[in-house]
């Protein structure tokens, strides 16, 4: 048996048995997905939200100063919509960036804080928020309602898309898994989850649009290079640096393929 | 699902708790009712100790309590649950969850004035009935749906 | 003093929704923290609402009530330009009120 057989039966074999209740009752789907809606409201990620504002416009890092001079794409200070436009070549970094790239590109030269101190414990737990967590949130949340309109003008940025594509697909690890092992074909699922087929540009938009997000089952905010990092993890991959050019290049690949959906996010996750 | 006919059996057979007695006889009047409920509905543990504490009997099953629950909850850290009496002079709104270690969730109190209507969220341990417990006119009514929890998965 | 709450309240037909979202742990008591030990019971126990100075709702909350509770009530009357207020107390004593405008 080959390996790639061999995975699949075990996929199938899991996904079976995670999913009996699934395979018995039809109606599975549209009940979570009035689950779903139900919890849509009162989102607490809003909170995050809050938080990230007054962040952004308090005085802040060893040069006290604020965020607001932050250029995340579409000019000095611009908050609405930028999200919808990320990742995207900055000319004065010379690279693509994501949110969280340039968010610490903004922190370390205006601000005046060290990458090391932000990158050091970057995502929230216990008693703990990270502010460029918050940061994440209330910069997501300006572009609710707009369009993803992700450029690939750029060479670099048609160069991170690539790559992300390639990393998307790219084997590796103790279960020889990649990305596109669970999220390039329609209609499979993980327990009672859905898996998106990113190659769809529905389920991308639908996925994409929807994160970061609240998650109730942790009761935090969870930035996109969080999410990266947990599917990276359960490939039993090394988890990457914060904010590095792979994830960058990873959310490029996804991004773009959820142009033209509306941005709905903060998101309310299981 | 609570054995009510069973705990109608123990009932009749003399088992009021202390407090369904001080109910029962006019001692817990209503301006004493909050307090009373804080000390003791809130710990309890099974279904029994929880009417008790609340000074419940035998609550009856009505049709005119709407209680909206998610068939399915992905995650029992937040379950909606939202409750509508139509029953007249509703005065509180009691949320139970029969397998959760503290059995009573939350009650809400409703002025004159205030619909008797409520969306709260709670937590479930596992697959359970929720109740919603109705006091309308000084007496308790009951309605209850099942949810199920599932573990969740790993998926966005 | 506890973190703030979002208060949102609109009027229709005569009757004003609010929906209230409030920061708190909810700790239940039965969870272990990293060592192992049990993290005390953290909650919300009561909770008042007030629409010019009459009380429009009132809860009491156990354990079970999830983290960062969420209120949606209904009351007849209220006027947009009018407030509400939210305020709650938990078990280890403290308190928050907040306001918002009715739309």
């Amino acid at each position: 048996m080959n390996i790639s057989i061999l995975k699949n039966a075990i996929l199938v074999f899991a996904m079976a048995s995670y999913c009996s209740i699934a395979f018995a009752e039809g109606s599975v789907p549209k009940e979570i997905a009035a689950y779903r809606e139900m919890i849509s409201d009162g989102n607490p990620a809003e909170f995050d939200e809050m938080r990230g504002e007054e962040l952004w416009k308090k005085p802040g890092g060893p040069n006290k100063v604020s965020m607001e001079k932050c250029d995340l794409g579409k000019g000095t200070g611009v908050v609405k919509g930028a999200y919808a436009e990320l990742p995207r070549y900055f000319p004065d970094t010379q690279r693509v960036q994501d949110l969280e790239s340039r968010l610490i590109t903004c922190m370390t030269t205006l601000q005046g804080t060290l990458e090391s101190d932000i990158t050091a414990k970057p995502f929230g737990g216990d008693n703990y928020k990270p502010e460029i967590e918050s940061l994440v949130a209330y910069v997501v949340g300006q572009s609710k309602g707009v369009k993803m309109n992700v450029s690939l003008k750029h060479p670099k940025e048609k160069e991170a898309y690539e790559i992300g594509k390639r990393v998307f697909t790219y084997r590796a690890g103790p279960y020889d898994f990649a990305c596109s092992t669970c999220h390039s074909q329609d209609n499979l699922r993980i327990r009672m989850q859905n898996l998106q087929n990113f190659s769809n540009a529905k389920d991308a938009q639908d996925s994409y649009t929807t994160w970061p997000a609240y998650r109730v089952s942790q009761g935090l905010f969870r930035s996109f290079q969080w999410r990266l990092n947990d599917c990276l993890r359960q490939q039993r991959f090394p988890e990457p640096k914060y904010a590095s050019e792979v994830t960058i290049a990873l959310t490029m690949y996804m991004a773009k393929n959820a142009n033209d959906g509306v941005y709905a996010g903060p998101g309310l996750k299981r | 699902m609570i054995n009510l006919e069973r705990r109608k059996a123990l009932k009749a057979g003399g088992g009021l708790g202390l407090l369904g007695l001080f109910a029962a006889i006019g001692l817990i009047r209503p301006g004493m009712a909050a307090v009373e409920t804080k000390l003791f509905a809130f710990d309890a543990k099974s279904m029994n100790e929880a009417l008790d504490a609340l000074g419940v009997i035998i609550p009856q099953s009505s049709e005119a309590i709407h209680l909206t629950v998610p068939e399915i909850a992905e995650n029992g850290a937040v379950v909606p649950v939202t409750v509508l009496s139509s029953l007249a002079n509703t005065e509180q709104i009691h949320i139970l969850v029969e397998k959760n270690p503290n059995v009573l969730a939350a009650n809400f109190t409703f002025p004159e004035g205030t619909e008797s209507f409520v969306t709260t969220r709670v937590k479930m341990k596992e697959t359970s009935m929720v109740i919603a417990l109705v006091k309308a006119d000084g007496k308790f009514y009951r309605i209850a749906k099942e949810v199920k929890v599932t573990a969740g998965g790993c998926g966005g | 003093m506890g973190n703030p709450m979002k208060i949102r309240a609109s009027v229709k037909d005569g009757v004003t929704e609010v929906k209230v979202l409030m920061q708190h742990e909810m700790e239940t008591g039965l969870r272990k923290d990293a060592d192992g030990k049990l993290v005390p019971a953290w909650h919300i126990t009561e909770v008042k609402a007030q629409h010019n100075g009459k009380t429009v709702l009132e809860g009491q909350f156990g354990t079970a009530v999830s983290k960062n509770p969420y209120l949606v009530f209904r009351f007849k009357g209220g006027a947009p330009g009018e407030k509400i207020s939210v305020n709650w107390v938990d078990n280890k004593g403290d308190t928050r009120s907040d306001e918002a405008e009715i739309s």
